[in-house]
Formats: C-alpha cells, structure tokens, sequence
C-alpha cells in the first residue's frame, strides 16, 4: 500500500495537569473512513484540533503523504490539505453562505472573488451532492445546513482529508442518511475522513476502520467496524462491559405535572398550540419530534422561561401563577436545557459557581446574604466525584470541559437536589455510552422514587428503552400520544411526519 | 423661527454641515474598523487631540501643511497599535485600556504643547488649508458652491467613505475585519490571523482619527487649544452605533449631527438671544441621545466586540 494520507505519531498534549494525548498513534489511508471513538474527555477533540493546528502538540509529528509537515495553525493544516468540521460550528452568522466560504481566500485584483466562489460552490454540489442557496446569511440556515456549509468550507479549500467532530449529534436522524451518504461518496473519490461519534450503530455502519482513546492513550483499534458488536466496542472504549439498564414495571401515581391548553406566541420557533399533557409520580414520558415542532416552546413554558398566552399548568396540584424559574424551582421542578452552553453553564466561571447557580441564594450555598465558597466546592467536589466528571478540578473554568463532561454537570447539578418533576431536552446528546448508560439509571432510579421525568429527544430507541409513555409533537400540537407497549420506531416515525393521528386513552 | 428655516437653504448653511460633518466623518469611520473588528477604541477622543496636537506642531515648525497631515496620520496610527497591543496582543479590558490611552494622550498633547509653545496669552496659529474650488462643479447651484469649494482634506473625507465601503464589503481584508468581528473562531480556523487582522484594522482606524484630529487644527481652527475635539470623538463612538457599524450609515449619522450642530450655532447667532447659548449647545447631544435611543434598539452590534481572543481555550 502507498504512505498514507496523513500519518501521527507519538502525539502527545497537556492542559495542565490533564494528559488529554499521550503518544498517540494514528494514521488514514486515501478513500478511507477512519472512525475514533472513546469516552468523553478521552482527548478525541484535542486530538483532531492538534491535527488542525489549533492546539501545539507537547510532542509527535505530523507526516502528510509521507512527509512530515509542520503545522503551526489552521492555514498550515488547510494548506496540508487538512480540514475540520467543529463539534461547534465555525460561522459568522451574520455573514452570508458565500462570504463565510470566501474568508480566507485571496482574492482577484484586490476584490473578493464571488465568481470564482460561486463556480466552485457548484462544481462542489454537482460533485458530492451538496448545495446552498449562496446569498442567504448563515443564521437563516437550519442546524444540518450549517453543517453542510462546514462541510462545503472544507472541500472549498481542497481539503484531502476531512475531519468531522461527533456531526451526527447535532443532526435529526433524518439528516443523518444525508450526511453519511455525501461522506460515502466523498471516500469513494479518494477522500481520507475522520469521523468520530459515541453512537456505535453509526460507526459500524459508516467506518472501514476504528482507533479507540481512552484517558489520552489509545486503548485499541477496530479492524473490521461492521462485524464488531457494539458491545465489544464499548468494553474497548470504556475498560468494562456496559450493560443496558432494564424499566421495571410500575403503576404510576397522581400527576405531578400537568399542562391544559397552552399555547403560546411571540417568540421564535414554533409556538404551541392547546397543548395538554401530564406527567404522573414514577413515570417517564417521552416527547418525540422532528425538532423544530415545538419542543423548544414546550421546554421554555414548563421551565418558566416563557409565559404561555392561553392555559395553565400545575406541579404537584398547586396551578403556576408566574411563570418564573424561580417560583418553578420552588414548586419543585428541575430542569436540563438543551443549549447547555448559553442557557446552562456559565462557560466563564468556575465549574463550581455553575454547578450551583440556580441555587446560589440557597440556606446550602450561602449564609446571610453571603456565599460560602467552602460549600460550594465541596458540594462541586462530591459531584465530580458521583458523575465522574473528568476535568482538572472544582475552579476550572466550565469552558474547559470537554462537550460530554459538560453534560454530566449539568445533571449532576439538577439531580443532586432530587427534583418532584424533571424536564430534561436531549439528555445523552455527546455522551458516550457509559455516561449515557449511567444517566438512564439515575433517571429510571427517579422514576423509583415516584418522581415524574419529561424527556424531549430524538433519539427514538433512547426514549423507546426510558418512556412509560410517548407523546409525538408536530407542528406545535400533540399529535398523539403512545404507551410503551404500543410504541415503535416505525409508528412514531409516521406519527412525526403528522401522518396517522392516533389517540390513546392514557 | 421662518428666518432660521430660510437660512438652511443658504449655501453657507450647507458648507458649514460639510465643514462640521468632515472631522466626524473620519473619527465615525476609524472608530467602525476598529469596532467591526472586534475592538472598541474609546482612546479615540484622546488620539484625536494629540494628533491634532501633532499635525499643527509639525506644519507650524515646518510650514508644510501636508507634512503636518502626515504626522497626525503616523500618530494616530502609533496609538492604534498601542491600543492594540493591549487589547489584542495581551487581550486586555478594551473599556480599561481605551480611557488609557485617551487620558494618556491628553496628557501628552498637553505636555508636549507646552514644552513647544510655552505659555501664550494668544495661542499661535498657522496658515491653514484654503478652499480649493473644482472647476465645472462649484458652478451647480447652491449645492456647488457648498460641496465643491472646500478644503482637499473634505474631499478626503467624501471619498473615504464609498472607499471604506468598497474595503469592508468587497476586498478579502475586509471580510476578513467582519469575520474576526464576529467570529474569530472562524476566521482563525479558515486560515486568517486573528491578531494580525485586528492590529491592522485599529491602526487603520487610528489614522483615520488622525486626519480628524489634523482637520480641526489645519483647517477649521488653524490653532491648537485643549478644548479643540470637545467631545467630538465621544460623539463618533455613538455615530457609529447610529450608523449601525456600516460606513455609509456612518457618514449619512455624521451629516445629521454637524446639521443639528450647524442649526444650533445659526440658532446662537440669530437673535434668539434671550435663550441662554448653551441651551443651544446642548442640542446637538440630546439630540444624538434621542436618536441613539430610537435608532439603536434594533441595531446588533459585531458579536466578538469587547471579546479578546485566545486560541487554546474554549
Ligand atoms: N482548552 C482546554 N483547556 C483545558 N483543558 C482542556 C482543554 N481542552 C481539553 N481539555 C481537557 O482535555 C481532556 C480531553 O478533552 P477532549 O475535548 O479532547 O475530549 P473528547 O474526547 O473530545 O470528549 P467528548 O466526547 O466529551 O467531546 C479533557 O479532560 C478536557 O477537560
Ligand atoms: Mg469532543
């Protein structure tokens, strides 16, 4: 076989104290999908941003078609013929599709080079199968299209391997067919891809070959992906086996949450339209949905982030007069936002002033109107500890975390305080699987307790395996809703598009 | 009141927005590279006083106007990068950093008066920039006269602003200055020198206030005194939120303000005597107060403004 397309060797990187590489080996062949899989703060991303330039590595080279190249920033990696999609995207929103792909691009005589720009956004569409309309600015573009644009940046600057950070966590399972048959066809015209996920059907799917992180080193390598069960790939990734957590059979109590004909509007996104609902004591429902339906409406009124124009809602059988976070946090409800970056942690403060923010004015965290940091911490340390949440300590700053260790604070700080009623949006999105499988414990451990849990996902099998019972939005409205025992994949998938409305006695 | 409507008509009426507009024209346009990049610079108020300190020292020591419109450019551009070193190099507080440079280039320009020119009872003037009237174009009713027999430096200044246009809008370096404005991330991750792209940009607009600077001293006034920008710099920083960061917008926020500013000195002028004059004075602040209050509510401004950049975190 030819050297391979890019080649790394012995890379090795630390953020203080946190190894997050050590003497990585990795290496990808032209038309080849390399997956890399592992834990969430195995330093996948730190990896792939030394590979960008993004990050000097302590140690290791570099070696681009069996040459080693030095890489001191992005331009020196797009100029190797390296690109990267970002697990958070790299756009100005502001900007148009076209201005976002030019940037960078030297121009002619002086002025930018739209035409050029735009005969090769074409040639792009015509020979992989994706396409923008070029004029529109980038925050008019649904998630999966900024995506593509990434995508579309890359090839745009004649990337020979293309780098995609955990993309299909971002994207409805519809979207993801897109994706993984324009990377199909990308490898078939000689492109190398890394790709990395935590979800395992999709790596065996999609990859010819894995390498596994785990703590920074690498833990193992997949040879051949589709003929390796999940469960062997998780017991690679994580050191032990995982095993799935079972939903005893319980009868539910009386509703701990209640919704009665909201609806909502003024605000961006789909409104609500007299949506009614109920959650009962030790019950899960799931609310599943093309997103964009609804969900977010829903996630903002029952956390009181948004006051509904029509209806009522009531916790524990007191009816909500505010709506503020506050009063709903008193009331007894918990809550898990799905933009954890601007709505949950304060990316700029220590993880353990975030952990504790909603309850910060709390007889627990501080005494007389002032903090007290020694809890603080200490109720941040035992935290880290129950959720293993891999980072340097309790003052890091939040930002540091890696995605899936944001996550685990987030509901390591709802939970500890053991909420009457939980609402909680994507709650596994960019976890791996053993972090995923823990958080179904804890949830199903709630449902135990007689608490009532809300989860709004996509992920079908996810809410198939948690759910006592499923209500599909669509459109702003509750299309119907199904118990476990007659749900499945292929009703929930019709009832989401809004065909078939089918109404069940709960 | 029909008097002062009559005069506004008056092709002294109109030079005189023209005159007023040209030095807010140049700071209002400095000031929106730097911001559009990222980086406010509330040092403007201070470059513009010491370059305007520089420009008159270097023409009246040289008797060269021109050489003196230099100076106040390579000044103004020297703070630049002195702001920039601290706020894009080292990433400090721009709000903290911007009063810096403008309280130290205050205390500079008076220093260095000072040392030059001693104490005076009269401050020494120059000679200063005549009108250089445009063949063909002055001869256009009442607008000619106005617009086309002005000094070369309001020329300048009404080229600056489609060239300013064309630099953001249409040139690679430009839409670099928008990116690293909104998006670092992007721009670092696309190839482009955050830093570098910010540097330039609040150098280029350090030069641009200069040239303000230099106008009111080799122009309007052709005389250094300590109250000769009066705010004016503090008023572009508003213009270009006014302006919502666009050069056209800018320029059109400029015209407004020297037109109040025009109305209210014709207003001092014309008999309306028993009004105190500051009353007068103030109307061409409340007025950008009023404005900004209506006209900013939907204006965004750059996203990555204030935010310094540093690519190993996250
Ligand atoms: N800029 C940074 N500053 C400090 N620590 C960092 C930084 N980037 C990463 N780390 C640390 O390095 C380790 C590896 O992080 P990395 O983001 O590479 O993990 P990951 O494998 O991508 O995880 P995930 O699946 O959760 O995205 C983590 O412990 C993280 O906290
Ligand atoms: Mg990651």
């Amino acid at each position: 076989m030819s050297a391979p397309l890019i080649e790394m060797r012995g890379i090795t990187k630390s953020f203080g104290a946190v190894k997050a590489n050590e003497a990585v080996d990795l290496s990808v062949a032209p038309g080849e999908i390399l997956g890399l899989l592992g834990e969430n703060g195995a330093g996948k991303t730190t990896l792939m941003n030394v590979l960008f330039g993004a990050y000097a590595p302590d140690a290791g080279d570099i070696l681009v078609e069996g040459r080693p190249v030095a890489i001191h920033n992005s331009a020196d990696a797009l100029a190797a013929g390296i690109g990267m999609v970002h697990q958070h995207f790299h756009l100005a929103p502001r900007l148009t599709v076209l201005e976002n792909l030019l940037i960078g691009i030297p121009g002619k005589s002086g002025r930018i080079d739209r035409a050029g720009g735009l005969a090769r956004l074409q040639e792009i569409g015509r020979q992989h199968g994706l396409s923008l309309e070029p004029n529109l600015p980038v925050s008019a573009l649904s998630v999966g299209e900024q995506q593509r644009l990434e995508i579309i940046k890359a090839l745009f600057r004649g990337a020979k391997l293309l780098i995609l950070d955990e993309p299909t966590a971002v994207l409805a399972p519809s979207e993801v067919d897109g994706l993984f048959a324009a990377l199909r066809s990308m490898a078939a015209q000689g492109l190398g891809i890394i790709f990395i996920s935590h979800k395992l059907n999709e790596v065996r799917a999609l990859t010819h070959r894995c390498v596994v992180l785990r703590h920074g080193k690498v833990a193992g390598r997949v040879d051949h992906p589709a003929s390796t069960t999940s469960a062997e790939m998780a017991k690679l990734m994580c050191g032990h086996e995982i095993v799935p957590p079972t939903r005893e059979a319980s009868t539910p109590g009386a509703a701990v949450l209640t919704l009665d004909g909201i609806s909502t509007s003024g605000h961006a996104g789909t409104p609500l339209r007299d949506v009614s609902l109920f959650v009962r004591a030790g019950e899960i429902l799931g609310i599943a949905g093309v997103s964009g339906n609804g969900q977010r409406a829903l996630a903002d009124v029952i956390s009181g982030m948004l006051p509904p124009k029509a209806g009522t809602m009531t916790i524990a059988g007191k009816t909500v007069a505010q709506f503020s976070p506050r009063e709903l946090q008193a009331l007894g409800l918990g809550r898990i936002p799905e933009d954890r970056m601007t709505t949950g942690l304060v990316t700029n403060l220590p993880l353990a002033d975030s952990m504790v923010l909603p309850r910060i004015g709390t007889e627990a965290f501080s005494r007389k109107g002032l903090l007290n940091p020694a809890a603080i911490r200490a109720f941040a340390e035992e935290q880290i500890k129950a959720y293993d949440i891999r980072c340097p300590g309790p003052m890091v700053r939040a930002g540091a975390l890696s995605g899936g260790n944001l996550q685990k604070a987030l509901l390591a700080r709802e939970l500890a305080f053991d909420p009457k009623v939980l609402i909680v949006s994507q709650p596994t999105r960019g976890l791996d699987i053993g972090a995923a499988r823990f958080i179904h414990e804890k949830f199903l451990a709630m449902r135990a307790r007689g608490r009532g849990i809300i989860v709004i996902g996509e992920d079908l099998e996810e809410l198939l395996m948690l759910c006592d019972r499923i209500a599909v939005m669509y459109e702003g409205r509750i299309a119907g809703t199904l118990s476990s025992a007659d749900a499945t994949v292929a009703r929930l998938g019709l009832m989401m598009t809004g065909a078939g409305h089918t109404e069940e006695a709960a | 009141m029909s008097a002062v409507f009559e005069q506004i008509f008056q092709v002294g009426f109109l030079a005189a927005i023209i005159r007023i507009a040209t030095p807010l024209a140049f700071a209002t346009l400095g000031e929106m590279f730097s911001e559009r990049a990222g980086v406010l610079n509330l040092g403007i108020e201070g470059i513009m006083l010491l370059c305007a300190m520089a420009g008159f020292t270097a023409a009246s020591l040289s008797g060269s106007l021109w050489l003196g419109v230099l100076v106040a450019v390579l000044v103004g551009a020297l703070m630049g990068a002195l702001h920039a070193l601290f706020t894009v190099a080292l990433g400090l507080s721009q709000h903290v950093c911007g009063i810096g440079v403008t309280l130290f280039c205050s205390g500079l320009a008076y220093f260095l008066y000072r040392l030059i020119f001693g104490q005076q009872s009269v401050p020494p003037s120059i000679d200063g920039f005549k009108p250089v009237p445009i063949p063909l174009l002055t001869d256009i009713p009442i607008l000619g006269p106005a617009v086309f027999n002005q000094f070369t430096l309001v020329y300048l200044a009404i080229i600056a602003v489609p060239l300013a246009a064309f630099v953001l809008y249409r040139t690679p370096w430009g839409l670099s200055v928008r990116m690293v404005g909104e998006n670092p991330r992007a721009a670092d991750s696309a190839g482009v020198s955050v830093i570098a792209t910010r540097f330039q940009a609040v150098i280029l607009g350090g030069a641009l206030m200069g040239l303000a600077g230099a106008f009111l001293t080799m122009a309007q006034f052709n005389a250094f005194t300590f109250g000769v920008v009066s705010g004016r710099g503090w008023v572009a920083i508003a213009l270009v939120v006014f302006g919502r960061w666009d050069p056209w917008r800018s320029a059109g926020a400029a015209l407004l303000f020297a037109f109040v500013d025009a109305l209210q000195l014709r207003m001092q002028a014309s008999g309306l005597g028993h009004i105190p004059y500051e009353a007068f004075l103030m109307l061409p602040f409340i007025f950008t107060i009023v404005a900004m209050a209506f006209m900013s509510r939907n204006a965004v401004a750059p996203s990555a403004l204030l935010k310094p950049f540093r690519r190993e975190e996250r």
